[in-house]
């Protein structure tokens, strides 16, 4: 070969090399003999930690259910006349009625015009007038401050001390949010920093819900399990929060312990006892703790009381309440309200470093402000109806109704479920689910593994083609290996839920006697 | 001091040093340091603190209610009445707007705004979103399939944004933003840790774009990077140049041959005032262009309820629009967006009546355009006083506000001015601005905060405020620039 070619030949390869190096896709030969391209996004050239994220409430089951609801709705034969999704916390999809004082208050908000219609109660418009006079001009339109609305932020801070005996809530440590998601996610963003074995390690309970594996797959975090206790209803164990946490220092640099309080998809409510006992070990271990209590007056089973994370830490004195760095989260979703389209929610944050305050509150200002919809509803939790006031006698009763259909709910579904022969099923202290425990025979174990698919899933899936009933698979939030559980909502108007828990009786049994 | 992990630990678990290094990288100028400064100074003002003026005029961001602008009447009675559905029996309410709300509920979980909607978005919703996108567009296809509902905007713009970025080092995603741009942009880059990658707007020719700008950003960039996304923002925002239709051909063609994602920014499609513009959608440019390039270029368009004649900015709704993209990606996509439930359904709601607004034959109509046509004009109107105006300050020079809400005129600032703001650790047209706040009360936002070419000056002011107010305001900044380049002098 002479100079000539070499030199033309290296010319030719350095340039292919280039057109790769230059981010140019190989032009590739299709079927038809046409010359296509790859497209610039695809699988293989996407986000690999997107990739990773799974959340199971609305995965592959609630997905099907879907196509099952569009073919009902075309008229196809089914073994069931309609689909009930008992897989999402949503309570007004399943019938539970708005409190009608925040409706009034939401409307009076969008069109103030109404400020003049006798038929709304004086309390409703002085609340809507307040809102609205702290909005930029006067509307709910304009965006508020990244951090939401301050007189928002002060009512919050109030309700905080009320219910916490008086503990001293600072508004400036109130970041609104577009529900409590969004808070969540921001604080773990914070958190994560490092490489390889010093990568940040985010301690989660298992069950969990599956935010919190979502946000840490994303971020690229370290995920660290803590087993809860299934046989003490579900309680929280510190010696497994010890376990936890000394092997995750093999690997990572462990920094964060979420707790879910009460629990999700579990139910416990969490007693005094065990708070300090976990604030102890946060300290000593040197995690931040985050406390999702968005569940806070979901409280149903008798000796069990709502214990917010910010009071016991400060009850048990300066040397914790001066140190332990801790964000509790709280949303309009859930509760009594229900309301989870607005995407109201608030966190508290308590002992956080001065400059990362300003980095947070820079972060938050890139996406300006969490709905004012949402920021004015969790006005309106936080500051609802006081005695005296027109709204408050109808107020008290709607809100009782709401939160006592929801304890015998809780009661009914504990009860009929652990009349099943191979479903055991927790009290559920608190929350809006069940998570029972279900035996599933070796047999149907076997053909879910040889579809690839796991038991609880193959069992769920089942379920759903057969009595229309969506419910989420306990793989979905986690659970000790070997053992199977389903996630199941205590929402359903109570008749309809007496028949779902028949019925899920009734699979259950035909599930266990065709794999025998 | 306790060791742990052989990492000593002094203080707290999270601070400056150990929080994620990506968020420290982050800047929002449209909200940073001289906005933080303004709400000071109107705390003080409230405390009864003296001041060279009376009120601070937020002149920083596009908030046109904040300013004073209306609501859309018909809009805010079918929110009231979806947020309060007992409303429906009050005869006041006009029969369009008890429709519109009817057919939103029917669409809710158990007919409540209050109930999650699918991730996606509300499926009626989406499906009058490409009704609106089919009549924008002469009657091009939409599938509302293709159609995602998000909170605002920058929601969506963030989501595209976060499935792109994957490689390392020199492999890293780049991503094409104009300079100036929405800063948005450049935060969620540092965020995501993708490479940014700025092409310049050309100030002498009008903020137009230039492909051989485009072109020498992207052979720039190959040397360091992987390019594989361009970002365009039309009407652009700060620059609000409307871009001829040939320079939308001419960035598709581009950006089909350099083989990059598209990302069209249109939040501002209808503020559009000067004569001899008009908005072109890049998804109807797309399909005008034939086959080889419509079913090939991958693309993603972004509205918002935040600006227009709404001005909507609370209430977070948006949408996307995306051509092309893989159906793998597409379910990645879903599956992302479903770990935050859904957007906030008002917001939603919102949205709909902003694609589904009244018709001729009904009773809300003539109210409605009065309401549109005001509010769009009197823009029109700023925007040209505002032009008009600056060009008569000598030292300030203002390009056409052809669309959008903002003016983004070039500030010569006196090398005096210059030095003096290097001495306090300042950037000359932060400490212009800073100036300005100090002197009269006004909130800009400077130019180094959108990015501009070495060795010039801007600032960004929105066109919102009320004519009269705006009247003043020009002349405050007049008197300004004339004081200030006299003291420096």
């Amino acid at each position: 070969m002479n100079h000539g070619t070499a030199l033309l030949w290296k010319r030719r390869a350095l340039s292919s090399l280039s057109a790769t190096r230059r981010g140019l896709p190989k032009e590739k030969m299709s079927e038809n003999g046409i010359m296509s391209r790859a497209k610039v996004l695809t699988i293989d050239t996407m986000n690999p930690t997107v990739k990773k994220v799974e959340y199971a409430v609305r995965g592959p089951i609630v997905q099907r259910a879907v196509e099952l609801e569009r073919e009902l709705s075309e008229g196809m034969k089914k073994p069931f006349a309609e689909v009930i999704k008992a897989n999402i916390g949503d309570a007004h999809a399943m019938g539970q009625q708005p409190i009608t004082f925040f409706r009034q208050v939401l409307a009076l908000c969008s069109y103030p015009e109404l400020l003049s219609d006798s038929t709304f109660p004086e309390d409703a418009k002085s609340r809507a007038c307040r809102i609205l006079q702290s909005c930029g001009g006067n509307s709910m339109g304009a965006y508020s401050a990244s951090q939401g609305i301050d007189s928002v932020r002060q009512d919050v801070a109030r309700y905080i001390e009320r219910r916490d005996g008086g503990v001293a809530c600072d508004p400036d440590n109130i970041y609104l949010t577009t529900g409590a998601s969004d808070g969540i996610v921001t604080m773990l963003k914070l958190l994560v920093c490092g490489e390889g074995t010093t990568r940040t390690g985010v301690m989660i309970p298992i069950p969990q819900y599956p935010l919190y594996s979502a946000a840490l797959a994303e971020l690229g975090a370290v995920q660290i399990d803590y087993f809860l206790n299934e046989e003490k209803c579900w309680s929280l164990d510190i010696t497994e929060l010890q376990r936890a946490v000394n092997e995750a220092r093999q690997y990572c640099n462990p920094r964060a312990l979420c707790i879910i309080n009460p629990g999700n998809p579990t139910g416990q409510v969490q007693s005094r006892q065990c708070i300090e006992d976990v604030i102890r070990f946060a300290a000593k271990e040197r995690l931040f703790l985050m406390a999702d209590e968005v569940y806070q007056d979901n409280v149903y089973a008798e000796g069990c009381q709502f214990h917010s994370f910010k009071k016991v830490l400060f009850e048990m004195g300066p040397e914790y309440a001066e140190t332990v760095e801790l964000a509790s989260f709280h949303s309009t979703s859930k509760c009594y309200m229900g309301e989870c389209g607005f995407r109201g929610g608030y966190m508290e944050i308590i002992n956080m470093d001065d400059e990362v305050k300003d980095q947070l509150t820079k972060l938050l200002s890139v996406r300006l402000c969490p709905p004012v919809p949402g920021q004015a509803l969790m006005d309106l939790v936080v500051n609802p109806p006081q005695p005296g006031e027109p709204s408050y006698g109808s107020f008290i009763k709607e809100r009782t109704a709401t939160l006592s259909a929801l304890a015998e709910k809780a009661k009914l579904t504990e009860q009929v479920l652990n009349t099943v022969q191979g479903i055991s099923c927790n009290p559920v202290q608190g929350a809006m689910y069940s998570f029972p425990r279900i035996t599933i025979p070796e047999k149907a174990v076997k053909e879910a593994t040889e579809k690839g698919q796991q038991p609880d899933m193959f069992y769920c899936m089942k379920m759903l083609e057969e009595t229309g009933i969506c419910l989420v698979p306990g793989s979905g939030f986690g659970q000790k290996d070997g053992t199977y559980h389903f996630r199941m909502t205590i929402l359903p108007p109570t008749d309809k839920l007496k028949i779902l828990l028949n019925k899920v009786k009734e699979f259950h049994q035909r599930f266990t006697q065709q794999y025998s | 001091m306790t060791r742990l992990n052989g990492i000593s630990h002094r203080g707290r678990v999270l601070t400056l040093d150990s929080m994620n290094p990506n968020v420290k990288r982050v800047e929002y100028a449209v909200r940073g340091p001289i906005v933080q400064r303004a709400v000071q100074i109107e705390k003080e003002l409230k405390e009864g603190v003296k001041k060279p003026f009376t009120e601070v005029i937020k002149a920083n961001i596009g908030d046109a209610h904040a300013m004073g602008q209306k609501p859309i009447t018909f809009f805010r009675q079918v929110l009231a009445l979806c947020s309060y559905p007992a409303l429906l029996e009050d005869s006041k309410f006009p029969e369009d707007v008890k429709k519109r709300a009817q057919r939103i509920l029917e669409a809710c979980g158990g007919h409540s705004i209050g109930a999650y909607s699918t991730s996606q978005g509300i499926e009626c919703i989406r499906q009058d979103v490409a009704r609106y996108i089919e009549k924008r567009d002469g009657g091009i296809p939409s599938n509302p399939d293709n159609i995602y509902l998000s909170t605002g905007a920058s929601d969506a713009i963030v989501t595209i944004l976060k499935l792109l970025v994957c490689g390392e080092g020199r492999d890293r995603t780049g991503v094409m933003i104009s300079i100036p741009q929405y800063p948005l942009y450049s935060a969620a880059l540092a965020d995501l840790g993708a490479v940014q990658i700025n092409y310049y707007l050309d100030e002498d020719n009008c903020w137009s774009l230039n492909i051989a700008e485009l072109r020498r950003a992207l052979n720039a960039a190959r040397e360091h990077c992987n390019p594989r996304v361009l970002c365009i923002i039309n009407p652009g925002n700060p620059t609000g140049q409307v871009q001829s239709r040939q320079c939308i051909e001419d960035v598709i063609r581009f950006a089909k041959e350099e083989h990059l994602f598209l990302m069209a920014d249109e939040v501002y499609q209808d503020n559009v005032y000067a004569e001899g513009c008009q908005f072109h959608s890049f998804k109807k440019v797309l399909f005008e262009m034939g086959p080889e390039y419509s079913n090939t270029v991958e693309m993603a368009s972004f509205h918002s309820t935040s600006k227009c004649y709404m001005g909507e900015c609370g209430f977070r709704g948006g949408y996307m629009e995306v051509i092309n993209l893989d159906p793998e990606v597409k379910a990645q996509l879903i599956k992302l967006v479903s770990v935050r439930l859904c957007p906030p359904v008002p917001g939603q709601a919102l949205l709909d009546l902003v694609v589904n607004p009244p018709q001729p034959d009904e009773p809300s109509y003539a109210t409605f355009m009065t309401e549109r046509t005001a509010v769009l004009s009197t823009l029109a109107e700023k925007a040209r006083l505002t032009e008009q105006i600056f060009n008569t300050v000598p030292g300030i020079t203002c390009n056409p506000v052809q669309g959008a809400m903002y003016t983004f005129p070039c500030i010569t600032l006196p090398q005096k001015a210059i030095d003096k703001a290097k001495e306090l650790g300042l950037v000359p047209d932060m400490f212009y601005c800073m100036r300005l706040l100090e002197e009269d009360g006004i909130c800009l936002v400077p130019g180094s905060g959108f990015g501009q070419r070495e060795g010039t000056y801007h600032f960004r002011m929105t066109i919102l405020p009320p004519t009269d107010k705006l009247k003043v305001v020009l002349q405050k900044i007049r008197e300004f620039h004339l004081r200030f380049t006299q003291e420096f002098s």
